[in-house]
């Protein structure tokens, strides 16, 4: 008879040893550089090619994120259905996203038909035209989606955060209201354009099921390219925090919910505290068996989720937590958060707990390593935030090793809750 | 090609082992033959509910996920109208923990009223945040209730009304729970860095001795062919006008569903597909437009949707889509179309296959549905469909008296 009240035995995983799988890394003959994991099974790959083209080099409002969006919506030679209808003749997606510092192009494609794909890529980061009638529709289509959005409370909440974080003049804290959609301009994403992909700072990921002649096929196509022609302007941003603390909108009077947010500013990944504050948050809020999950959904029932994270920026960072509660409950839910932060800072974890934690964040990491998806985007983090793969194994070593005083002294220093910005929009 | 090998144990459970020993870790996959098609119309949503209340401790281990993480694993769980399934993964040398867990639990819950009455809270909020608390949150609970009559299909996972989950009682959660998750009407899928003599031991030492329970006969009412179409007319505190449109498909292992799925791609799939480039593109009536199924287990909905651009008329938006629909039934498409599609289908199976939860996942599925084999000859099936098909099925389900439309008017 099995005893079924005992659990079997577990190999703890903060004894594993982790490591990075390697990341291949070449340069292409106009100085481009690549980084490349060749891993897994199935016969699909990622390409992802990443422009300092991020909305913190912009001059007016949305100018970068429109320039990415319209990338693919014509060039000299094609119009934006013909690119579309070649990606997508061969099983292939075509994405593109526009963050603060960078912008990307990324292609997920079976590997075989890697080599019809890459010519229509360069072509499109060398002739993209911005056709105005494509400007034209992405304006209507864009503000009617905003629309929609701004009806939502969550979303309305995630813009006010961050502007009172950093200050709406700065690129972390700037949002886009219809009006800034009528004022773009063709002219300005095709100089846009010009400046920061056409002979932008590009740098390339590959990772999957690679051919073996990667390394030709991209240089073929890409390696005469004028990218690079002038050093990427570092921004220089200043954050420019809101004065009052905090906030209370009614967004829609007959809202059920009401998306909070409570944050502090925080460093970026240079700052030694940046890797202890993982371990700190995901005790806090970082996972399913967090202190606010355990206490305002598990115990209390007031939401579906809550969650504490740091956001994922370049220049400096911030702490936050999120979550949607019910309307009655949104101030009870701002108190237990709070009695959450003081807790940390009045008692140390105890070892049953913080073992836990070491152990969920490992295995966690060990199964984020599963995959060359997965293993490019670790590397890129690092390429794009100035980091080596000793950050990698330092954080290992932080979540293995860090003491329950560490967390109690590094709670006093951030989690104070008068250090926080407080919202509610209902 | 997925490799695995399969066996039942005494008591009916079906048990899938598939290794790859290219990952560290291992994912262990329940899945059980229940979901909302199953409730009773008085008492809808409580699939899902269940499904949160299997968090809640069971019999002799008072809390699931504490362990779990201790020993590096995370797992979720989720309810469709057609089933449910929990799965986690956890690193390879801690499998046992995910057996001693997920058995217990098949064997009995804990059953405990507090975990319950905070599990109803949390489900509430769940559907006000999804479907109460959102722009056009409720028009798929209308669409259900317009396009089926009879079958259960008519109500969302989440429940028809909060009112059925907030009246949840224990006794209902018993009676649930012996009904339907028990051996007979569960498959259990072990995947990733494991051996299938490991696995059969541990199987058998953890599941075997569970009582094997009674298999659950379903027997759901039939949904009458329709034979008129049906429109709905809606007005609510959005910003936009909104279309959507349903026709009854076949069911997941007919032809006719994975013909249906290419029609989908061919008007849905992309920013080169028929909708977008005709409706949003050159028309310019829609902000944007989907074409989905959910892809269900017994007949489903094959499904247009889409924003109408400010100051165009809903009858002239939806005379085009249907135009659109009547080009699928009234001409061939073309021998690159039709190869477009197909590239498609073959690259969204090798990208959902790379996950080894994925993997794990369909083979559950497909064992559902009657054989876990039917997962490597899905290309195939594809790739046999022809353009004559597409055309006599479009025929078929592009019949008006097959549709069901929402009107859903902005009142701005």
């Amino acid at each position: 008879m099995i005893n079924r009240k005992e659990a079997p035995h577990i190999f703890d995983p903060v004894e594993f040893q982790l490591n990075l799988p390697p990341c291949e890394r070449f340069v292409l003959d106009n100085g481009v550089e690549v980084y490349a994991v060749n891993a897994g099974e199935e016969e699909v790959m990622l390409a992802e090619w990443v422009f300092f083209a991020g909305n913190c080099y912009e001059h007016s409002n949305i100018v970068a994120a429109t320039t990415n969006f319209l990338l693919k919506n014509g060039t000299k030679n094609k119009p934006a259905f013909a690119i579309s209808e070649h990606f997508e003749f061969y099983g292939a997606y075509l994405n593109r996203h526009c963050y603060n510092e960078t912008a990307t192009l990324s292609l997920h494609c079976l590997t075989k038909h890697l080599p019809a794909l890459l010519p229509v890529v360069a072509e499109i980061l060398t002739d993209s035209i911005f056709p105005e009638d494509e400007l034209v529709t992405y304006k209507q289509n864009q503000k009617q989606r905003l629309q929609v959005n701004l009806r939502k409370c969550d979303f309305v909440a995630n813009r006010l955060i961050d502007e009172y974080l950093f200050g709406f003049d700065h690129p972390y804290g700037r949002y886009t209201s219809t009006m800034d959609y009528d004022k773009l301009q063709r002219d300005d994403l095709a100089a846009f354009y010009k400046q920061y992909y056409v002979n932008g700072k590009c740098i390339l990921f590959v990772a999957g099921k690679l051919p073996v002649d990667i390394q030709q096929q991209l240089n073929n196509v890409f390696g005469k390219l004028p990218f690079n022609q002038a050093p990427v302007p570092k921004p220089h941003n200043q954050p420019l925090p809101a004065k009052e603390k905090r906030y209370e909108i009614i967004n829609d009077a007959g809202g059920v919910q009401g998306a909070i947010r409570i944050a502090r500013p925080f460093p970026n990944r240079h700052h030694p505290d940046f890797p202890k504050a993982g371990v700190l948050n995901n005790i806090f809020g970082g996972f399913f068996g967090s202190r606010l999950m355990s206490n305002i959904r598990e115990e209390k029932g007031y939401t579906y989720g809550i969650h504490s994270y740091l956001q994922n920026h370049i220049q400096t960072s911030a702490w936050m937590v999120s979550t949607e509660a019910g309307r009655p409950v949104c101030r009870p839910t701002i108190d237990e958060v709070y009695k959450e932060m003081r807790l940390l800072c009045d008692e140390t974890v105890d070892d049953e707990e913080l073992d836990l934690v070491r152990n969920f964040m490992i295995g966690t990491i060990l199964g984020d390593l599963d995959g060359p998806f997965q293993i490019i985007a670790r590397w890129k983090n690092y390429v794009l935030n100035g980091l080596t793969e000793a950050y990698f194994y330092d954080s290992i070593n932080v979540i293995k090793t860090i003491s329950a005083e560490e967390l109690q002294e590094l709670a006093k220093k951030y989690l104070q809750p008068e250090e926080f910005y407080e919202l509610v929009v209902i | 090609m997925i490799h695995y090998e399969r066996f039942v144990l005494e008591n009916g459970l079906r048990v899938l082992v598939h290794e790859d020993h290219s990952t560290p870790m291992a994912v262990v996959n329940v899945m059980y033959d229940v979901g909302a098609r199953d409730e009773d119309p008085g008492q809808t949503g409580f699939a899902h509910l269940f499904e949160h209340l299997m968090f809640g401790g069971s019999v002799n281990i008072s809390d699931y996920d504490e362990p779990l993480q201790r020993a590096g694993g995370e797992n979720n769980a989720y309810t469709t109208n057609d089933l449910t399934n929990y799965y986690c993964q956890l690193p390879a040398q801690n499998i046992e923990t995910a057996f001693w867990l997920e058995s217990d639990r098949m064997l009995s819950l804990a059953f405990s009223e507090k975990s319950l009455e905070v599990q109803r809270k949390v489900v509430c909020e769940e559907f006000k945040e999804h479907y109460i608390n959102k722009p056009y949150g409720d028009a798929w609970h209308k669409m259900r209730e317009l396009a089926y009559q009879v079958h259960p299909y008519r109500w969302m996972t989440i429940g028809k009304d909060l009112k059925h989950v907030e009246d949840a009682r224990i006794g209902d959660v018993k009676n649930f729970f012996f009904k339907h998750y028990r051996p007979v009407n569960a498959i259990l899928v072990v995947a990733g860095s494991v051996k299938t003599e490991d696995m059969r031991t541990l199987a058998e030492k953890w599941f075997g001795g569970i009582e094997r329970g009674t298999k659950y006969e379903r027997s759901l009412p039939a949904e009458p062919v329709q034979s008129a179409a049906r429109l709905l007319e809606v007005r609510a505190d959005v910003p936009l006008d909104a279309l959507y449109k349903t026709w009854h498909i076949d069911s997941r292992l007919e032809k006719g569903y994975y013909v249906a799925d290419l029609i989908s791609e061919v008007l849905g799939g992309g920013t080169s597909s028929r909708l977008y480039q005709v409706l949003v593109k050159e028309k310019k009536m829609f902000s944007n437009i989907e074409c989905y199924h959910f892809g269900s287990v017994e007949k489903g909905l094959f499904t247009i949707e889409g924003k109408l651009v400010k100051g165009v008329a809903m009858a002239d938006a939806e005379a085009a889509v249907n135009e659109e629909v009547s080009r699928m039934a009234a001409d061939m498409i073309n021998d690159t179309e039709l190869q477009k599609v197909k590239n498609k289908t073959e690259s969204v199976i090798a990208f959902e296959d790379m996950s080894v939860m994925n993997r794990a996942n369909s083979l559950a599925f497909y064992e559902l549905l009657g054989d876990a084999d039917l997962m490597n000859n899905e290309l195939a099936r594809y790739q046999a469909i022809t353009a004559e098909d597409i055309l006599e099925y479009s025929k078929r389900i592009f019949d008006p008296n097959n549709s069901n439309t929402l009107h859903y008017y902005s009142n701005n």
